[in-house]
């Protein structure tokens, strides 16, 4: 072991946890608004596949191509969002039951293989891939080099978006309304913020998000698309947002400790330490459940910030 | 019940003195709902700037759907609402606000999870622009409270504070949007006797400085120390205007209510029994008890106690110092840690709440549709909860409804339940009629003991007073109850002994006929025993 091992697992963990980061932050702003969307891993999936079908048949300059199928994989992680959106919103369907059948609708066996197979994507290998930037020309340093500074754009957008999604959760008044819409819809209400609107909002911007995190996947860490590729990151996710108190900042650490897991075995195995694959690729699901486990105590329960209104849909009291 | 439905006066009609124009007033409004209930039936009062007006009626007479029509919730089907002389029309809360009329409901519309800047300043602040300095809004609410002597820290997190505190962020926040019409719905219901005063004397501070508040309330006292005139309400309609300084306690009874009431002549039970028999038998006898609270702390510290076969005993005491606590571990719902309770003389197992009730125990809970009764549950259901065991028709395990709906039917006649028929959800009950319903499951039985805890809390004044003469003919008929009530005045009036509760221990028994308030009071405050 040595500083490399350690630098080479702090660039795969951000490299791992960078979907996870976006997938995780679009969680967390629709739990804030009181929306649970289990459909993350559906969203994702979809994402990935537009993306890597967008930047397949897109001609044109790479850098377009990309901003366009990152666009487009967005676009179709918002479209999956309204669906679910609209059931537990609107209609008020049970939110777990929503949820699920969008990730089932949307996932492995679903819209997302099936998208694969129409567009005859499945072991092309891709076009465009989002390429490492050498930020300030800082990548030369030692150790914090080629770790902050010699990242794809995405990651530099991920980082922008967790100060951004702070900040507008802090000190911004739509910020303090989206808490005040996730903690009390009544009081909300009362005070005249449209509950339903920021409802909606926070679960398409959530759905765009998951949609950028499955693109990750397909334009950065492997160019390809196979079924089911981002092997229950979607999942992950909605962990990760638990694990981090529904707080931008921990959220970050949580992604990048679960990327490091989720790398782990492949950077060991590259460095020579042995040990069985699949004790390394059952990890980040054995943290998860760890973690869902200390997260649901009664005594975690009372103080980490769990939207007190999450999950539960909001019925006006009419005259 | 005979209420005589007499209109005692006209002269609620607004007329507008000379000079200077009511701050609020409604003239004639009538709110109808689905199912031909008229809520309010042509209303008229006025509310002049600078004064406590109080709206008094019993529950469902209307006051709330009046203040709805106010804040903008409802729109009335006939009449208006004037303000400042001019008629408007409030379409929603937030032109009531623009307005300045703002409402402090009593539940509270708060979010416990946020600070108590941020609450104030939810979807309405002073500051423009997408940010907000949470250090400026702080120093603007600051200012506020100092103004009306209402401290609060603008940092806490409104889960931290008191239901009195919470409140007063909720008054707050009106003030700091610039209410000039403030309506008070209920205020003291959540608060401690040293609260009210605190926030009677802010009320004084805003009507001082020219602004209007509404009172509503059915507790006379209150009306009466806070009030410049009040409006009684009856039966959705306004009965009429009356100066408080001209008026008393028995005269807006008699308005609110429609009849004489009997106020103080509910029977005491030893009155009514006054030469005693040698020594009635010990019901119920506590022997050096404790008890954990919620939070494994000592709620109840070595209490001893004996209820004796047709007495009232009185437990008098700040909300807190383990009231719930004692109800619970008398009922059988909270194991004790030390001591005995016997009863008729038989230790029971600490806990153990079926045996309790199979000693014959009725438990009149504080919780009255948590824990009192099963909300979702028919009136039926409801009374055959405790006797499914034993008593409730039944063919083998299948229950008899027929014949449990003309068993419920009897009771609901016997204990003057009004709904509109055995099967009818709980839920849909008025708060008098679901503790009637408690009364009826708990006491058809013959109970030995009776455990009632704060049984008239939030009932208005027709049922408080038939929930109270329901008990005192309990005692006569040879039970003994154990009155647990932070209305010192009901301890006073019902209860043959007093005892004190205060940080969990008693700390004195005193006979009611020779205690005094004063001497009560010092106890309670732990000051005396």
């Amino acid at each position: 072991m040595n500083s490399d091992i350690a630098v080479a697992i702090a660039v795969s963990a951000i490299a791992y946890g960078t979907p996870l980061v976006l997938a995780g932050l679009g969680e967390l702003l629709a739990e804030r608004s009181g929306v649970l969307n289990l459909g993350v891993e559906g969203m994702m999936l979809m994402g990935a596949v537009t993306a890597f079908f967008t930047s397949q048949v897109m001609h044109g300059p790479g850098w377009a191509v990309l901003i366009v199928a990152v666009i487009a994989a967005g676009a179709a992680g918002a479209a999956l969002a309204l669906i679910h959106a609209f059931l537990s919103i609107t209609i008020r369907v049970n939110q777990i039951v929503s949820g699920l059948a969008l990730t089932i609708f949307a996932g492995v066996i679903g819209l997302s293989s099936y998208a694969g197979q129409v567009w005859n994507i499945g072991g092309q290998h891709g076009v465009h891939q989002l390429n490492k930037m050498d930020l300030f020309g800082l990548s030369g340093l030692p150790v914090v080099g080629p770790i902050l500074f010699d990242q794809d754009a995405f990651v530099y957008l991920s980082w922008v978006l967790v100060v951004l999604v702070a900040y507008y959760l802090y000190r911004t008044r739509i910020g303090l309304y989206l808490r005040a819409v996730g903690e009390s819809p009544r009081s909300a209400d009362a005070m005249g913020i449209n509950v339903t609107a920021y409802r909606y909002t926070h679960t398409v911007i959530g759905g765009f998000l998951a949609g950028l995190g499955g693109a990750y996947f397909t334009l950065a860490i492997a160019p390809i698309w196979t079924d089911g590729l981002t092997a229950g990151a979607g999942w992950i996710a909605i962990a990760l947002v638990i694990f981090a108190f529904w707080r931008p900042d921990l959220l970050v650490v949580g992604a990048y400790l679960f990327g490091a897991l989720s790398s782990l075995g492949f950077t060991l195995q590259a460095n020579g330490v042995r040990l069985p694959a699949e004790f390394f690729s059952a990890l980040p699901y054995l943290m998860t459940i760890v973690v869902l486990a200390g997260a649901s105590t009664t005594l975690a329960k009372r103080r980490i910030g769990t939207p007190a209104a999450l999950g539960v849909p909001y019925v006006r009291e009419e005259a | 019940m005979d209420i005589r439905d007499v209109e005692l006066g006209a002269a609620s009609a607004p007329v507008a003195t000379a000079g200077s124009a009511p701050a609020v007033a409604t003239v004639g409004v009538t709110k109808r709902f689905a199912g031909g209930v008229v809520a309010n039936n042509r209303v008229s009062f006025e509310a002049k700037r600078g004064e406590v007006h109080a709206l008094l009626g019993e529950n469902g007479a209307g006051k709330t759907t009046l203040c709805n029509i106010l804040t903008g919730l409802y729109k009335p089907d006939e009449g208006e609402v004037l303000v400042d002389g001019r008629p408007v029309r409030l379409h929603s809360p937030r032109e009531a606000q623009a307005a300045g009329i703002f409402m402090v409901h009593q539940h509270l519309s708060l979010v416990d999870s946020l600070t108590v800047a941020e609450n104030v300043v939810l979807g309405w602040s002073r500051q423009r622009g997408l940010g907000f300095s949470a250090r400026q809004v702080e120093a603007e609410i600051g200012e506020v409270a100092l103004r009306y002597r209402m401290h609060v820290d603008p940092r806490a997190k409104v889960w931290q504070l008191s239901l009195g505190e919470r409140q007063r962020v909720d008054i707050l926040k009106a003030l700091y949007r610039g209410a000039s019409i403030l309506i008070l719905d209920e205020p003291t219901t959540v608060l401690t006797p040293s609260e009210t005063e605190q926030l009677f004397s802010s009320i004084r501070e805003m009507v001082a400085g020219g602004s209007t508040v509404i009172f509503i309330s059915h507790k006379l006292p209150e009306v009466l120390a806070i009030a410049d005139r009040t409006t009684i309400l009856r039966k959705g309609r306004s009965i009429t205007t009356v100066d408080v300084a001209d008026t008393d306690a028995r005269q807006l009874a008699r308005l609110m209510v429609g009849h004489e009431m009997s106020f103080d002549v509910v029977p005491r039970a030893a009155d009514a029994a006054s030469a005693p028999a040698p020594a009635p038998p010990v019901v119920l006898e506590l022997d050096h008890v404790s008890a954990q609270g919620d939070f494994g702390t000592e709620a109840l510290k070595d209490v001893s106690l004996t209820v004796h076969a047709g007495e009232i005993l009185g437990i008098a005491g700040v909300a807190g110092n383990g009231q719930r606590e004692l109800a619970e571990v008398v009922a059988g719902l909270r194991p004790f840690t030390r001591g005995t309770i016997r009863y008729a003389g038989k230790p029971v197992t600490p806990g153990d709440a079926r045996e309790v009730i199979d000693r014959g125990v009725a438990y009149i809970p504080e919780d009255r549709m948590g824990t009192g009764v099963s909300p979702k549950l028919s009136v039926t259901e409801n009374l055959i909860l405790k006797s499914y065991r034993r008593g409730s028709p039944h063919a083998g395990p299948l229950l008899l409804m027929k014949q449990a709906d003309a068993q419920a039917a009897r009771l609901m006649e016997r204990f003057d339940i009004r709904a509109p028929g055995p099967r009818t959800l709980v839920r849909q009950l008025s708060g008098g009629n679901v503790q009637k319903v408690v009364l009826a499951r708990e006491l058809s039985s013959q109970p030995r003991v009776v455990v009632a805890a704060s049984p008239t809390r939030g009932l208005d004044v027709g049922a408080t007073e038939y929930v109270r003469r329901v008990l005192v003919d309990a005692a006569k008929q040879g039970a003994g109850i154990l009155l647990i009530s932070e209305d010192l005045d009901e301890i006073v009036e019902l209860s043959n002994r007093t005892a004190v509760l205060y940080e969990g221990r008693i700390v004195g028994v005193v006979d009611t006929a020779r205690a005094n308030y004063e001497q009560l009071g010092l106890m309670m405050a732990g000051a005396a025993s």
